[in-house]
């Protein structure tokens, strides 16, 4: 990015122009979140027993260790940031790999998941909650999968060494969206598997 | 990739075209294909005005210069109901989201920014062109879902479900899913664009520009960027939703299936409503420029201004329901909703006087822009007042879903979006191509841009308070609107009128972009930075970046010989 370089000459305030716009990228992403969160509780609400026998049959269990997973991601994640304020590149290259994998096995858990849930029988056709699971679900793994391959192209720059010195920064934005995605899904998690 | 590196750290050494004038990354350049982009599809949304307009005056004719539409969209120039009802639909769409929004924001927002706070370009230089090229992608899969089979979208522009949740109703399949599509790149490039507005105005202004030294244009476009940025969530989470619903099988939307149609009419205005001001508010920050330039004064109460537009953006986001009196939704929502609306009316109403109080004991000149934004003004106080009719539940329960409604907007966008617009593009021409725009073909424009607009639309207030209804295809079908054929008829001419007289600015801009009368630096004697540097400006707009001594509108200031102090002159200005 021109950020670090040159804004430094002429900006006026001592604000990271990158840090800022993903704040502000956060931001918007926190109203599509949360407008389909609203959604999903008004029907919620709106709805009685048949609701709750449809969502007797996610998987509690499965969802915890995938919230486990992804909770220890980002602390992984948070630990390579602090690797890089450190001068620790190698601790910092580390601490990425373990976020990338640990993110791949959130995804292949929830590959694993929805095959289950599919065989038997309960698809997003299967009735509102259902549709709602997928959907909801759906956006936020993509949302992994945007985070993981940024992730990863973070980690092949540090085991390459172009990481240094012009956009170790990076880490800091990939881990401010990681850790926005991670807040989403304790949101889903009871709102999902626990909404019986 | 030394040509990009060049580029970035702003030495202006030579391009290739393919760098300079498509895919560059800046600022001025973006901002002009905004302006390109929104101009061609304005053509487009005022064709397809001429199309309905003739319908509803002569229905069921063949309308001249339709005959090429192919079967069976159209049959010799008849036009059939559901391209009709597509019609509406895209021609709703696109003057919000593909002229509005990117002749105000994207055109101007990204032209002027950077250049009135006193930055060598956005903080996201290439986000920037990225935003512009999803627009442009945009546009071409709006365009695009007119040629699919079935036709383009025809739910209306606010695509109600289960309408658009079931091709079943319309027929339509591919076309209405493009318009997702299309609106959700749309969408997109605004948010990437407006996240540049907000982090360029944040962290790039020029040592002495305070927040309270912004020019006021600035702050609407800031404004505007957070209101949409805010509002249009919950919309992209409904849009999905409805695209899963027509393309899975969902039934988010489908009674039948359990779902809520009402649920999309909520979730749509909810940013419908902010959305209007998005638009709304760049529009006024052009005019919020123009009329201290022309009246030599300073604006009138800068800083109310300021906080009266961000209490009604807050405001925008309490309003949506009044849109939906008569939907079915709890009555008891009604008196609410109608107390924001009205109150709603209060900053905006602080607003207008604040113009107005600008231009009370000015020295005005009668200049183009001028008149444009004075027209602009008288014409959106119509607007904003036929509003609080449609805001009180019992006057809405009476004209909802009529003529008077779609009058009402119109009052109030296109002054916004075409006064307003023209206006800066008159204004700021001399900054973007270094000619000035004829004044005589100007005023002739005005006069029957203005004359033309008026004529159209106040009948139309008449027509909805006698009962005609919005959308409907042929009026004549109903024995009570016959006798008001004749309105149809004469807003018909007048609309006809409008849109030939727009041929007078087409050949103005052309001509005067090639063959103007060469523009100096500072044309009006404004104050505000982008009128320190001189065409061409490169492509790091200032040499040296300015320091700001003053707040942005210092006309006839007592004891100064010029009756202008520009922002970045300590002292007053010894020449123009």
């Amino acid at each position: 990015m021109s950020g670090a370089t040159t804004v430094s000459e002429y900006q006026a305030t001592h604000t990271v122009p990158g840090r800022m716009g993903i704040w502000w990228f956060l931001a918007s992403e926190i109203m599509v979140f949360g407008g389909f969160l609203a959604i999903y509780i008004l029907y919620r609400m709106a709805s009685g027993g048949a609701w709750a026998e449809m969502a007797n049959h996610v998987s509690a269990p499965i969802g915890t260790f995938n919230t486990i997973i992804l909770l220890t991601s980002s602390l992984t994640m948070v630990k390579a940031f602090e690797a890089i304020d450190n001068e620790k590149r190698k601790q910092a290259t580390n601490f990425l790999l373990i976020t990338v994998i640990l993110g791949l096995a959130f995804l292949g858990v929830k590959a694993f998941e929805y095959s289950s849930e599919i065989a038997l029988g309960f698809t997003p056709l299967s009735g509102t909650f259902w549709a709602f699971y997928y959907a909801l679900t759906g956006l936020h793994g993509l949302h992994i999968v945007a985070g993981v391959i940024f992730n990863a192209s973070l980690l092949v720059m540090a085991m390459k060494g172009t990481l240094w010195p012009n956009t170790q920064h990076r880490v800091e934005y990939a881990g401010l969206y990681w850790h926005f995605v991670d807040i989403v899904w304790i949101f889903l998690f009871p709102l999902l598997y626990l909404s019986y | 990739m030394t040509e990009q590196k060049n580029a970035e750290n702003g030495h202006s050494e030579e391009l290739s075209f393919w760098r300079k004038y498509v895919f560059s990354t800046d600022h001025k350049v973006v901002g002009k294909q905004y302006l390109f982009i929104a101009l061609f599809m304005a053509i487009l949304g005022g064709v397809m005005a001429y199309y309905m307009r003739w319908q509803l005056a002569w229905p069921e004719t063949a309308v001249p210069g339709a005959g090429w539409i192919p079967e069976p969209t159209a049959f010799g120039g008849i036009i059939p109901p559901e391209f009709y009802n597509a019609l509406t639909t895209m021609h709703g769409t696109i003057m919000v989201f593909f002229v509005g929004m990117p002749f105000l924001l994207g055109a101007f927002g990204n032209f002027l920014l950077p250049l009135m706070i006193g930055a060598k370009d956005m903080a996201f230089p290439r986000l920037n062109m990225m935003s512009v090229w999803t627009l442009f992608l945009a546009s071409l899969v709006m365009i695009a879902s007119f040629f699919v089979e079935g036709g383009a979208a025809s739910a209306g522009w606010t695509g109600y479900a289960p309408l658009s949740a079931d091709p079943i109703h319309t027929g339509v399949t591919w076309g209405l899913n493009l318009w997702i599509l299309g609106l959700a790149l749309e969408f997109t490039s605004f948010l990437m664009g407006g996240i540049n507005f907000l982090t360029t105005t944040i962290t790039m202004r020029a040592p002495g520009m305070t927040m309270y030294r912004l020019p006021l244009m600035v702050w609407m476009q800031i404004t505007a960027a957070v209101i949409f940025m805010l509002s249009v969530g919950p919309l992209i989470a409904g849009a999905i939703l409805l695209l899963l619903d027509r393309t899975v099988g969902t039934g988010f939307f489908i009674p039948e299936l359990g779902g809520d149609p009402l649920l999309w009419q909520h979730l749509f205005w909810f940013f419908g409503h902010p959305e209007v001001y998005v638009v709304l508010l760049p529009g006024f920050g052009a005019i919020m420029e123009i009329l201290p330039v022309f009246s030599r004064k300073p604006i009138f109460a800068y800083k109310t201004i300021i906080w009266s537009t961000i209490i009604a953006g807050a405001l925008s986001f309490l309003v949506w329901a009044h849109h939906m009196f008569v939907s079915g939704m709890d009555p008891r929502l009604a008196m609410p909703f109608s107390i924001t609306t009205i109150l709603i009316s209060v900053p905006f109403a602080v607003v207008i006087f604040a113009f107005m109080a600008t231009l009370w004991g000015g020295s005005i000149r009668f200049t183009t822009p001028m008149l444009f934004a004075l027209g602009t003004v008288m014409t959106f106080i119509v607007g904003g007042a036929t509003g609080i009719f449609n805001g009180s539940a019992p006057v809405d329960i009476f004209i909802h879903d009529t003529h008077f409604v779609v009058a009402h907007f119109h009052f109030t966008l296109f002054p916004d979006v075409f006064l307003g617009g023209f206006a800066a593009l008159y204004f700021w021409f001399p900054k973007m191509f270094g000619r000035m725009m004829n004044e005589t073909l100007g005023k002739i424009h005005f006069w029957v841009t203005t004359i033309a607009f008026n004529a159209v639309f106040i009948p139309m207030f008449v027509l909805g308070l006698g009962g005609s209804m919005r959308r409907v295809y042929n009026p004549l079908q109903y024995d009570f609107l016959k006798p008001m054929q004749g309105i149809n008829e004469f807003i018909t001419y007048a609309a006809i009128v409008l849109l030939l007289g727009q041929f007078i600015f087409m050949f103005n801009f052309f001509w005067s972009m090639f063959k103007g009368k060469k523009a100096e630096r500072n044309p009006w004697n404004a104050t505000t930075l982008e009128w320190s540097v001189s065409y061409p400006i490169p492509h790091d707009n200032f040499a040296t970046i300015p320091t700001v001594y003053h707040g942005p509108y210092e006309y006839s200031l007592p004891g100064n010989k010029s009756d202008w102090q520009p922002q970045h002159e300590e002292n007053e200005p010894v020449s123009g």
